[in-house]
């Protein structure tokens, strides 16, 4: 909508409408993608970068990393793709994590209560012990871990009680009950997802189980077009019809970053990874980490579920008043934080081919956080998209990764990622104070 | 129709004398009391159709208290409300937004992080398939903002933390009357904006009054209660000790029932 001068008002002064300018996205002012990119600099230089520190971040990890391992193993087919599976779980985490943020609220529990659906899914596979399929030890894990979900959201809203002690609670009270489940039947405590079996097959190949190259392929390309074709349709027409829509080359340069990512990761992917024999094509874990990724974005971008939250997370008390069931909103957020991790958790125990006493829930849940607020989700709620915590957990997923070819000890990639979680704080924080509008602070 | 509305604003004087009877909320002798402390007492009130109704009163007198009763987050322990002449209980503000009854408060109203599209539809959402229709909302959303002649803002689309004082209230306003509201109580509406910004809100609870809305408007500034309102009612330690039309009043005699509550309230 352009701006039209009213005649009977004096135009704003010029100086508070140069501030305002700076926190206006650029792509609804813009009309060429020229006025585009020069509006997205001076954003920049303002301090509000959007998702650049994720992407500066990336590549910073590639170039080191790549240029001080050994063998320049960084880039390798085999590391790319380990990477990614690595950073699946981070991913996925930080997801789960970003729905809490969202509200200003935070979950400390996420590690354990991920855990506890991995357990839960790979002892109910046991041929020994329980023998379900593994469908249902699937569902069983997601549901547990909803109602874990619940049971937080509920004290967390009902009773009014801070989501930081309700969920530091809850770390401590399901590494215990992973501790339980874990000497459930004869494992010793190291129930296993190897095996000939169907069942623990497929569990197994949730991170370790590889698509066909060519249909690969066929797949990126059709999601590639799919989306591309949707997000050319909405364009245009919203253009067409004078809504406020991006320049017809951001939708074009869009378009073709995905074709890019799209091509690159399946070209990857489909190299033969492996020193003898043949490995290639591309790991289930990525359609399953889209997925999840796709079906949270539309929830928190297109649904009035999703606009809730993002109320509740600027200003509680105008949701409020607007009519919007907070304690509810809440608690589901919890539920879906906790369900999604258990999807985390799945994958974390195929990662590691089974479960075992060493799943190291409190990392996991400071590098879905360090992973969430990387990516550019507000730690005061309000500000975050699922996309954040995806890219923030490839962030992560290349420091560990990285700092694992180097050799490095583990106590060097604590320091490390406590270090980019500080610096990714302190983004958030300056940002936030560099806001010409005192927004309500609340944590 | 905004040229219809000047044309309107131009020949209906400021100074309107209240219609007999027919207000389309009438307030009769409400009572209010938390703990032991009597908030309202006997409070009568109308709010006329087409006329904005100044509320004025000193700190404590029962200002906020008495809207709060009208917009149905407290309920009164004495009296009655008359809506349209028919008596209702507004237990709920969902309640008195299905009257047609809408408030805006002052800073409490808008998300920061949400734009503006998305704040006048917040928990009123359109939807399309089960998702939402963001189509459909920025275009009803543009409409009512040229419809009040709320033009100054860049963009539809920007956060409403980017916007002005004087720019997040007409927004705030906007959002009020975008559900066929009739009658529309604002908080302190100008308070702490500048003179630009005053004048801006106030031009626009004046277009508010000439589209037929009953509009209430809770100021301390004597200043803006003289511009805009037709009709001056004025609180004194929870009683209501005058209302009349605003050319009854100066500016001497609205302070004087403020801070004394008048010499015998005639109201």
């Amino acid at each position: 909508m352009a701006r039209v001068e009213v005649p009977e008002l004096p135009p704003d002064p010029t100086a508070a409408t140069k501030v305002a300018e700076l926190e206006v996205p650029p792509e609804i002012v813009a009309q060429t993608l020229g006025e585009y990119l020069r509006a997205w600099a001076a954003r920049v230089r303002a301090g509000d970068s959007g998702v650049l520190p994720v992407i500066a971040g990336l590549a910073v990890i590639t170039v080191v990393f790549q240029a001080i391992s050994p063998h320049h193993v960084f880039l390798s087919a085999l590391n790319l793709v380990n990477l990614l599976q690595q950073s699946a779980v981070f991913m996925v985490l930080a997801m789960a994590e970003g729905f809490v943020l969202l509200l200003g609220e935070i979950d400390l529990s996420v590690g354990y209560v991920a855990a506890v659906g991995g357990v839960i899914g790979v002892q109910l596979v046991q041929p020994a012990t329980t023998r379900w399929p593994w469908w249902a030890a699937v569902v069983a894990a997601l549901l547990a871990c909803a109602l874990i979900g619940a049971a937080q959201g509920t004290l967390i809203t009902r009773l009014k009680l801070p989501s930081f002690v309700v969920t530091l609670a809850g770390f401590l009270i399901f590494n215990g009950v992973v501790l339980i489940l874990l000497l459930l039947g004869p494992f010793s405590g190291y129930p296993s997802l190897l095996g000939d079996d169907t069942n623990r097959q497929v569990l197994y190949h949730l991170m370790w189980g590889t698509i066909d190259p060519l249909a690969g392929w066929i797949g990126m390309i059709v999601i590639v077009a799919g989306l591309g074709l949707a997000l050319w349709l909405r364009d245009t027409r919203r253009r067409r019809s004078g809504l406020v829509a991006p320049p017809l080359g951001l939708t074009l340069l869009k378009i073709v970053l995905m074709a890019i990512v799209g091509l690159t990761v399946v070209a990857i992917c489909n190299i033969n990874r492996a020193n003898i024999g043949t490995v290639a094509g591309v790991p289930w874990v990525i359609p399953i980490v889209l997925a999840v990724l796709g079906a949270w974005t539309v929830l928190l971008q297109r649904t009035s579920f999703g606009r809730y939250v993002y109320a509740i997370g600027g200003n509680p008390e105008a949701a409020r008043r607007a009519g919007i069931k907070l304690a509810s909103i809440r608690t589901w957020a919890f539920v879906i934080c906790s369900f999604t991790a258990g999807i985390g958790g799945l994958l974390y125990a195929s990662y590691l081919g089974g479960m075992s006493n060493n799943v190291n829930g409190g990392q996991l849940v400071l590098y879905a956080v360090a992973a969430a607020v990387i990516g550019g989700t507000s730690l005061f709620g309000g500000r975050g998209k699922v996309m954040h915590g995806a890219l923030g957990g490839l962030v992560i997923g290349g420091i560990y990764n990285g700092m694992y070819l180097l050799g490095l000890d583990v106590q060097w990639q604590f320091i490390v990622t406590g270090l980019v979680l500080l610096s990714a704080v302190t983004i958030d924080a300056l940002s936030r104070r560099g806001a010409t509008t005192g927004s309500v602070a609340h944590v | 129709m905004s040229d219809a509305n000047v044309a309107r604003a131009g020949a209906q004087p400021n100074a309107a004398a209240p219609p007999a009877g027919e207000a389309r909320l009438q307030v009769r002798a409400l009572g209010k009391h938390f703990g032991a402390v009597q908030a309202l007492s006997d409070v009568d009130l109308d709010l006329p159709a087409g006329q904005v109704t100044a509320l004025c009163g000193d700190n404590g007198a029962g200002k906020t208290v008495l809207t709060k009763c009208i917009a149905g987050i407290f309920q009164a322990d004495q009296g009655q409300i008359l809506w349209e002449g028919k008596p209702v209980h507004i237990r709920s503000p969902r309640d008195a937004a299905h009257l047609g009854i809408e408030t805006v408060y002052q800073d409490l109203a808008l998300a920061d992080n949400l734009d503006i599209v998305q704040n006048m539809f917040l928990a009123r959402e359109r939807l399309r398939g089960g998702l939402l229709d963001e189509d459909a909302m920025e275009r009803d959303a543009a409409e009512t903002l040229a419809s009040l002649r709320v033009t100054t803002v860049r963009s539809i689309r920007q956060p409403v933390g980017s916007l002005s004082g004087g720019q997040r209230q007409s927004v705030a306003v906007a959002k009020a009357v975008m559900w066929n509201s009739k009658l529309v109580l604002l908080d302190e509406p100008t308070a702490a904006l500048g003179v630009v910004q005053t004048k801006m809100v106030l031009d626009l609870v004046r277009r508010l009054r000439d589209r037929g809305l009953a509009v209430m408007v809770i100021s301390h500034n004597l200043n803006d209660v003289f511009e805009v309102a037709d009709r001056i009612a004025v609180l004194y330690l929870g009683r209501m000790v005058i209302q009349d039309a605003a050319s009854a009043f100066d500016r001497q005699r609205v302070v004087q029932y403020m801070t004394s509550g008048g010499t015998n309230g005639s109201g």
